[in-house]
């Protein structure tokens, strides 16, 4: 950000309306963030809550395939107001550039996500849900910056390669002093009680368990099959601790 | 189409479907349609208010603004928006001399070195594609290439979007 760069001064007036910003991260590729952002979301809209779903990532944006939404865009009202879909209001790089593929490398992905934040006018939102990129880079650095009362929610799976990985993003967050909802355990089988130990061992709480559902992808794509699954019930609770 | 800043309610007067239409210029009067470039001349004077606090200084006089041709902002739309979000933030604007200059883009490809500008790049005239990188110039890497080797792996050295040159203070 340059030093005439303007974009971050209003960003607290863009989110002013918000009360709950949660960040759904966890560093790990693959671990279901996307799914889990997505379907929080949709719990929360279904739960009558004013919902929003950023999803910031710019070069892996999915949460518009997970809930079979086609590129909508915003509307320009003295910045751009985020379309509602399925109950949530939802923004999303495709909304703008629809399912191109877009490389970018890190000084560029934060400048687009300075651009989104300054001009997307969220309006009342009782809970506003960021779906994170992997990686402990730039988007993530940015979203502790930019998003100081996010709330962070890290996603892990039984696998140990991410538990590893899911460790370090939330030393990191510690070490940025970001506020951490907790470790929500995704894909869960046999309960080992590995993903209780990783919260333990950062002193979070273990914000929920999901179950691993077979019929979930098959559900991806539709907000009304989703609604059906196992995934979203477990998820519904997750939603409703958000109170 | 025209709206007045700052909005009132949840829905002003004035919304329009991005993407149907570039920001409209300025007609009699000087009013204009509820564009997303006043989120962006909001910005522009909150930083300069802190500036001018940050300086220890009592007030403005002038301000001088770029804004980017890759963004495609127009300039006389964006001295509008300026004006109505600024009479908001500091009051009277009778003595802050606002300029606004639109900065050339210029590009260079991280495959090949070469340096560009934004015609050579292919740039969309109008449309839906003029409108995704008006609304977030990133949209460039998706939508341009380097014309000498067709890379999207460029950097924008310059001319990218609105920023502030210099604030006058007194």
């Amino acid at each position: 950000m340059r030093l005439g760069d303007p974009r971050a001064a209003v960003i607290g007036r863009r989110l002013a309306g918000v009360k709950r910003i949660v960040a759904v991260g966890g560093g790990k590729g693959g671990v279901g963030k996307s799914v889990v952002s997505s379907t929080l979301a949709l719990a929360l809209a279904r739960q009558g809550r004013g919902t929003g779903l950023l999803d910031l990532d710019l070069t892996g944006a999915s949460d518009h395939v997970v809930l079979g939404i086609d590129p909508v865009w915003p509307e320009e009202d003295f910045g751009v107001r985020p379309p509602r879909v399925h109950g949530i209001h939802f923004l999303s790089i495709t909304c703008f550039g629809g399912a191109r593929p877009l490389p970018l490398r890190g000084p560029a992905v934060s400048d687009a996500i300075l651009e989104l934040l300054c001009i997307t006018r969220w309006g009342d939102l009782d809970v506003l849900v960021v779906d994170m990129p992997p990686g402990l880079g730039d988007v993530a650095l940015d979203a502790v910056r930019l998003l100081p009362t996010a709330e962070h929610l890290a996603v892990v799976t039984p696998s140990a390669v991410a538990r590893d990985t899911v460790g370090r993003y939330l030393a990191m967050l510690e070490r940025l002093g970001a506020r951490v909802l907790g470790v929500l355990e995704n894909q869960r089988r046999s309960g080992d009680g590995k993903a209780e130990a990783l919260a333990r061992e950062h002193a979070v709480p273990l914000a929920g368990s999901l179950p691993y559902d077979e019929t979930l992808e098959r559900a991806c794509g539709s907000a009304e099959r989703l609604a059906e699954t196992p995934f979203f019930e477990a998820i519904s609770r997750l939603a409703d601790s958000l109170r | 189409m025209t709206g007045r800043y700052p909005p009132t309610g949840e829905r002003a007067g004035g919304a329009a479907v991005a993407g149907s239409r570039m920001p409209a210029q300025g007609g009699a009067g000087g009013e204009i349609g509820a564009v997303h470039e006043f989120a962006l001349a909001e910005a522009v004077w909150a930083t300069a208010i802190d500036e001018v606090r940050r300086r220890g200084r009592e007030r403005m006089v002038a301000l001088d603004v770029r804004v980017g041709q890759l963004q495609r902002i127009d300039r006389e739309v964006f001295e509008l928006a300026l004006q109505e979000t600024g009479s908001r933030a500091v009051g009277s604007l009778a003595e802050v001399a606002i300029r606004v200059a639109v900065e050339p883009a210029r590009f260079r490809c991280r495959a090949c070195d070469r340096r560009f500008g934004l015609a050579e790049a292919g740039a969309p005239g109008d449309g839906d594609d003029a409108e995704a990188i008006h609304f977030v110039p990133e949209l460039a890497h998706a939508l341009l290439a380097c014309p000498g080797c067709g890379s999207p792996d460029f950097e924008i050295l310059e001319g990218r979007g609105v920023h502030i040159a210099e604030i006058e203070t007194r």
